[in-house]
């Protein structure tokens, strides 16, 4: 189970980390996506792992954490809002520019020129 | 316990929504509000601020639930300086908004200022790590509203870098968070400090991994190099009223870490020992270092502000990373004295914008009503660099003196020294470019939309007032040391703080001793 979780998060991170240095919109934001799950997972875990029982003091002899499930809760809104923010700006550059390299790329040398002129 | 701590955080939230539903079509009715919202929020700040300087800490528990429970606003005097300086800092960025026009330029900006304002309110005030996370999110999602707000192809690119960097903060934010809980069961601030110098220090991997990937989140929103990336274009490509409301928002990474790391990990515990403390000071001084050659290099005006705001950020950084009580005591004034100084710079920017239609580093044409301008820039370049006679220079030499006998003393000055000096030609010659060498060609060919509208006066208006604070900053020096003195001294000793937090009744409060 923890090896389970454990190599999920990794794997999911590190996919993110890859899609991220793409450095090309829909890379990175997939690539965004995937680390937002992995932090998910991760936060889940936070309050250790148990099976089966509930997040509720009860009659149960075993209970598990309520927190890490309301702070997740609370992630994966804001995660969820943030990915939408994102992909309408990256939307607009890409259409207003048409070019969806998130880095600055370097300006033509003929451009350089223009603007010292002036 | 009285409601008034929440204020700040609650009436913006409601301003927000009101001017989008019911004052939509009106952006004189949004102009009023706004306005009004923030006066108020000036005046509650001020009595917060007030009913804190004698050292009370003002708790607010949410719904009355007990600390470690509930979430908890907390107002000491660290909290009620930054919301007043926060404050007063949008009364004039929204006056300047509202004289230049940038307002009309797009739809929501008033809504979308107030819930920034809302944001940053939430994270000076709140006692609660993940209650920090979410307002940190409140902020960022405001801020990326108004960042792009105006369009136009440069400011989505950059508006696109920079959402996508605060993401990626984000994600390591949880990520800290998780591990914290993990090691700790508690997200309190108060009750992290207690419990985290209970861990055991053979078993502390868990707990340091964590203290680390939280500075860096802090370290990225307070643009600390190597995490600066992000800055430049976004401050520069910002309209001018947004990038100077968001000189508060580095800000807002320096409170937390003098919060967190005077407080929860603090400078002194065993279990965190040699991390932060080991390349904290090297990097503030990489980034001051870094931004102020920024500033020689850059070849237009608001990318050149933008590195003074690192540079300046770095002079920030220096004196928090010294963790003694005279240096927090100098990055408060300092503080204080960049964040009005940096507004004032890049709504300065705009000005010289109006008048040249662009601001590249090259002679240009003579416009009229460029001395104004020309003696705005002189100030507040004077201000920035640090020359005597304005706050920059006292505050330079506050966090000179509280570095003197550090161990790293010989560097710290040698840096900042030259990077002062680096800075004063870097400023120089952007003034004299532009203000001076006029060139002597006739208007470029596209005559038809040069010579704009000059400046109304409300805007040279807000960037006097910054100017004015500044200057009264510099007059009032010894009281403001003063209390920066006292807000540090409060910082070191946690204990009221803790107990006041964690001692005070509430639902679901079981008074047990030592679990």
């Amino acid at each position: 189970m923890e090896l389970l979780v454990a190599s999920a998060i990794g794997i999911l991170t590190a996919a993110g980390i890859y899609l991220v240095l793409r450095l090309r919109s829909f890379p990175v934001i997939i690539g965004m996506s995937l680390l937002t799950y992995a932090v998910n997972v991760f936060l889940f875990a936070s309050g250790r792992l148990t099976v089966g029982a509930p997040p509720i003091l009860g009659d149960a002899a075993s209970y598990t954490d309520p927190l890490p499930q309301a702070l997740v809760l609370t992630a994966i809104v804001i995660s969820f809002g943030m990915t939408a923010v994102v992909v309408m700006i990256a939307l607009g550059a890409y259409l207003g520019a048409d070019d969806d390299h998130v880095d600055d790329q370097a300006p033509p040398e003929a451009d350089l020129k223009a603007e010292d002129a002036t | 316990m009285t409601h008034w701590i929440i204020a700040p955080v609650v009436l913006p939230a409601l301003l927000a929504p009101f001017i989008v539903l019911a004052a939509r079509y009106h952006i004189g009715i949004q102009r009023v509000f706004s306005v009004a919202g923030v006066l108020s929020l000036i005046a509650i700040a001020a009595g917060l601020a007030w009913q804190a300087s004698d050292g009370t800490i003002i708790l607010y528990q949410l719904s009355d639930w007990a600390a470690p429970f509930g979430i908890v606003l907390v107002g000491d005097r660290l909290s009620t300086l930054m919301i007043l300086l926060t404050a007063v800092l949008a009364l004039f960025v929204i006056l300047y908004a509202i004289g230049s026009g940038w307002d009309k330029r797009g739809w929501h900006f008033h809504a979308l200022f107030q819930f920034q304002l809302m944001g940053i309110m939430g994270a000076f005030l709140t006692g609660d790590v993940f209650n920090l996370f979410v307002f940190f999110e409140v902020l960022l999602i405001a801020s990326y509203g108004l960042m792009i707000h105006g369009g136009g192809n440069l400011r989505l690119r950059a508006g696109v870098q920079y959402v996508l960097f605060n993401l990626l903060g984000s994600t390591l934010f949880l990520f800290a968070l998780g591990a914290i809980y993990a090691e700790t069961g508690t997200l309190n601030m108060a009750d992290l400090a207690q419990r985290v110098a209970l861990v055991d220090p053979a078993e502390s991997v868990g707990i340091r991994i964590a203290s680390v990937m939280l500075l860096l989140v802090f370290a990225i929103k307070a643009a600390v190099v190597p995490l600066h990336f992000w800055l430049p274009s976004s401050y520069a490509e910002a309209p001018a009223p947004v990038a100077a409301l968001f000189a508060i928002m580095t800000k807002v990474g320096a409170y937390a870490i003098i919060r967190v790391y005077t407080m929860v990990f603090a400078p002194d515990l065993d279990v965190t020992a040699g991390l932060h403390g080991l390349w904290l000071l090297p990097a503030a001084l990489v980034s001051l270092a870094l931004g102020m050659i920024g500033v020689l290099a850059a070849r237009k005006l608001d990318r050149l502000v933008a590195f003074a705001v690192i540079g300046s950020m770095g002079m920030v950084m220096i004196s928090i990373s010294l963790f003694s009580q005279a240096g927090i005591a100098a990055a408060l004034y300092y503080i204080v004295h960049s964040t009005l100084a940096a507004a004032a710079l890049f709504l300065i920017c705009d000005l010289v914008r109006a008048g040249r239609a662009h601001l590249n580093l090259t002679a240009a044409p003579p416009v009229s009503g460029a001395a104004l301008t020309a003696a705005l820039f002189f100030v507040a370049a004077i201000a920035m660099t640090g020359l005597p006679p304005l706050s920059g220079f006292v505050g330079k030499l506050m966090i000179l003196d509280a570095a003197f006998d550090t161990p790293l003393a010989v560097w710290t000055w040698a840096i900042i020294l030259s990077a002062s000096l680096i800075s004063v030609v870097g400023f120089a010659r952007a003034g004299s470019v532009l203000f001076w060498k006029a060139s002597a060609e006739t208007l470029p060919e596209h005559e038809g939309q040069l010579p704009s509208p000059r400046p109304s006066v409300l805007s040279y208006a807000a960037v006097g007032g910054l100017l004015s604070l500044l200057i009264l900053h510099t007059v009032f020096a010894g009281p403001a040391y003063r209390y920066a003195d006292a807000t540090a001294k409060q910082l070191f000793d946690p204990a009221p703080y803790i107990s006041k937090v964690l001692g005070t009744p509430g639902k679901l409060s079981t008074p047990k001793e030592g679990h």
